[in-house]
Order: C-alpha cells, then structure tokens, then sequence
C-alpha cells in the first residue's frame, strides 16, 4: 500500500478531478475571505498602532482574545444570523461557498488588526508625526505607514489566510460539506477521516500543506519585488 | 503590467460561480452518503429535472434541526419517532416511506461477552452489560443512536460504566474506535458493509430481530412556514425517489454483491 505521500502526489499528477475542484474552492474561498478581512483589518490596525485614545490596551487585550475563539463557535454565531430562522436568512447564503466566506472573514479579521497594530507599533512614532508636520491628511499617512511596514502588513494578512484555510470549524457548519460546492479540503479531511481512510486523509493534508506554501511564497516575491 | 494581472487573477479567484441552477438543498444522515447510495440515486434525477441536489450529510438529529430552522427543503432521515413530531409539529409535510435496512450488532471476532447466542437484541446487549465488555456508543442525536438507547431500554438497562464509551461521533469514526478498543458497536449495516474491509478483527456479531429493522423516510419542509423553502424542487425530488425507477436504483445499489437497502415506496415484492 502507497503511504500518504505518494497517494498526495498521485492525486495531484494523474489529474484527480475532484480533488482539484476541492483544493480550488479551499483556495478561492480563503483568499476571498481574508481579503475581505484584510481591507478593514489594516486599516483599524493602522488606527490603534498610531491613535492613542482611551481604552486602548482593552482594545488590543480583546483583539488578541478574539484570536483564541474556537472555529465552531464563530460558525454558530454567523449561523443564527444567516439561518432562514435569522436575522439574515433573506439572504438565502447559508450551506454557500459566500457563508463560508463571511464566516473566515470574521475568523480572519482580529487576526489582521492584531498582527498590523503590533507591527506598526514598532514604526518609528516620529514618522507618522513627521508625515503630519509636512501637512499630510490622514489618509495619506495611513497609506505611507502601510506602505513603509509593507513586509509585517503582508505578514498579517499572511497570518490571516493561515488561520482561515485550515480552520474546519466554519467550513463545515456554514457550507455543510457538500461535494461539488462547498467541499474545501479540510472538510474532506474530516470526512475521509471518520470514513476511516486515514491514507486519504493525510494525502489531502499534504496538498493543503502546498496550497499554503504556494500562496505564501507568491505573495513574498510579489512584495520583494515592488 | 505586473500589478494589473495579479489584481485580475484575483478577481477572477474571489468572483462567485454565478451559474444559476436550481440548487436543491437535502439534510440527511450519515449513512445514505458514505455508503455510497446517494451519488447513484442523484445522478439520474439531476439529469433529468436539471435541479442540483446539495446533500449536507450530518446525524438524524442535526438534520431536522436543520429542517426545523428551514434550513434545507428536504430531508432524508431515519428516526420515525422525530420524523412524526416534525410532520405533527407543523415543519414537514407529504413523508414518504423510501427504504430500509436494519441494524447490526458489530463487535470483536473473538465475541468475548458471548452475545452471537443471545436470543434478541435486548438479550445481546445484557451479555455485554454483564460482562462489562468495551462498547462504544454515537451517543450523539442520531438516529442510530436512538435505537441503541431503545434496545437498551428493551434489556431494563441505563448502560454506564467506564465499559461504555459515549464517542459523540459519526458512524464511521465509531466503527473505526471500535476496531481499535475492541469494543461492540451498533451499527446500520450500510455503513458497515462499505468500511468492514479496513475493520480487521470486527464482525457482525448479533443480526436478523425485526426489533433492529431501519426505515428511512422522505419529508418536505413545510412551505407555509418558510416560503423560501423550494417545495416544488421538494417534491420533484420525493417523487423520484419514491417513484418505480428511483426505487429500482435502490434496490440494484450493492457492494460487494451485498443488496444495502430495499425499497419500500412501493409495495410489491420482485
């Protein structure tokens, strides 16, 4: 019997059309979402590392909390929005690739709020304050800070995409699994898993594992070479 | 030039797959899906009404919470008593006997509390209660699970003990447990004969009590109470598998030579 290394590679080489649709909506999934999370995450990054208003601390003690929250419990509160019984449920996008999205996106965002604050933490304070002295507006300050911590800002959003393409939790509640749509690879993962196809299972992993790599390797040479 | 590719690139990757087909969204059980019925029972039906059959496959249990909160517009479950409450309680409508098969009593080939001579179920399961032989239990809200309870109710027993096992998992990964504690399992025997070629050291112990029979039932989620609801893509689809092809699809799916389900839709014997 081929171990789980040679049964990843033969999936892959011989064209195995499932699992390529499985590794592509994992991917286009978890991009989507921690795009849409990184747009306001650095933003309210920025905004924390540079302001300095009351409650502050408390902000950061929270956001570094949030990162903690167990996948599952995201996905039952994007749930009781979403569900045809909820607030959202017009919007029909429950058991959708868009649920799981809106899902990673909440997982994902903490992360970059995080991670840029702290990075632009270590900014020199007298660049945003030579940046105001030279009469620019606040907009463009935020973009030169994001600008001059490109490398940590990418590494947030790095973070962020880490977190969310191997989360299960939220893929399984808010897209149900279903193959053909909604099926990401670490939803196939559990389901291989209980099936007792552990070979399968571990096989997908690897690929998992190289999706990641892949994604953090372009994003790395596309900031480098700016 | 460079910037611009990378910008479409993405777009292109986050962009939804607009395809506007009809997507029908069925909740059922575990069982249906790993044993590899559902795929050959939906593939005709598909072709032929164009509808695309979501199949979210969870417990019994979960599956009509799932329909309670509208959620899905079909269900495909196995827990008659949760299946008349649904229909009672106003959330289904139109359910239809489809299938059954039964369940079985799994345990290790050795048969260390001797329940292959037991004379039915309940009795079986008194063995292993007094041998305190490892049993491992779904003990989640399935609709396995609530025949395992129902058995243990025919012995007069409340099983407990550091013996039973609540795995609060699906049936796959508690046949699999079971393989490796060497422990006794009830199991629906679809599921077993799909994953009994990786359970080395597993057999069926106890089998053939009309107590262990296991109806699967179809049922529509009631459009009055959620109008979103697809009823008709719904009903289409409790047509097709109630209907005398559907139904031969059924009773032709076989692994290993072995029959997994009869139909019941119709009654007429072949």
């Amino acid at each position: 019997m081929r171990g789980p290394f040679g049964k990843a590679l033969e999936l892959l080489f011989t064209g195995d059309r499932e699992v390529w649709f499985i590794a592509w909506t994992s991917l286009r999934i978890s991009l989507s979402s921690s795009i849409i999370a990184s747009v306001p995450g650095i933003a309210l990054g920025v905004l924390v590392a540079l302001r300095r208003f009351r409650g502050r601390r408390v902000v950061l003690a929270v956001l570094n909390a949030l990162m903690s929250l167990p996948t599952v419990v995201v996905g039952l509160i994007v749930y009781s929005f979403i569900s045809r019984s909820g607030p959202l449920g017009g919007l029909g996008i429950l058991f959708t690739p868009a649920a799981i999205v809106v899902g990673q996106a909440v997982l994902g965002l903490p992360v970059v709020v995080s991670m840029t604050a702290s990075s632009l933490s270590r900014l020199d304070p007298l660049f945003s304050e030579a940046l105001t002295t030279l009469g620019a507006r606040p907009g463009s300050i935020l973009w030169m800070s994001v600008r001059e911590a490109r490398g940590p800002v990418l590494s947030s959003c790095l973070a962020a995409f880490g977190r969310v393409v191997g989360e299960v939790g939220v893929a399984m509640m808010l897209g149900g699994n279903i193959r053909g749509y909604t099926r990401t690879l670490t939803t196939a993962i559990a389901l291989e898993t209980s099936k007792g196809d552990f070979v399968l299972g571990l096989a997908l992993g690897i690929i998992l594992l190289a999706v990641a790599l892949g994604v953090n390797g372009v994003l790395h040479s596309v900031v480098r070479h700016e | 030039m460079k910037r611009l590719i990378a910008a479409a690139l993405l777009l292109w990757a986050i962009l939804p797959l607009s395809a506007q087909t009809v997507r029908l969204r069925l909740a059922t059980t575990t069982s249906t899906q790993d044993s590899g019925l559902l795929p050959v029972l939906n593939a005709p039906f598909e072709k032929m009404t164009g509808i695309t059959v979501d199949v979210i496959a969870v417990g019994t249990g979960a599956a009509i919470t799932l329909g309670v909160k509208g959620d899905v517009d079909v269900l495909l479950v196995h827990d008659r008593k949760a299946e008349d409450k649904f229909v009672a309680d106003g959330y289904g409508v139109n359910r239809r006997d489809v299938m059954h098969n039964d369940f079985i009593l799994v345990g290790p080939a050795d048969d260390p509390a001797g329940a292959a001579s037991a004379g039915s179920a309940g009795a079986a399961f008194a063995k292993i209660a007094a041998a305190r032989a490892a049993f491992v239990s779904r003990g989640d809200a399935s609709g396995t699970y609530v025949k395992e309870m129902d058995v243990w109710g025919k012995a007069g027993l409340k099983p407990a003990g550091t013996w039973y096992k609540e795995a609060g998992q699906g049936m796959g990964a508690v046949l699999t447990m079971s393989g490796d504690l060497r422990a006794y399992t009830l199991s629906d025997r679809a599921t077993w004969l799909s994953m009994k070629d990786k359970l080395s050291g597993l057999k069926v112990v106890f089998e053939g009590d009309p107590f262990l029979f296991n109806p699967y039932g179809v049922i529509a989620v009631n459009p009055q109470k959620y109008p979103k609801a697809k009823y008709m893509a719904a009903m289409q689809y409790i047509a097709w598998v109630t209907s005398v092809e559907g139904q031969k699809v059924i009773r032709e799916y076989s692994i290993g030579g072995q029959q997994l389900f009869t139909p019941d839709a119709i009654n007429q014997t072949p």
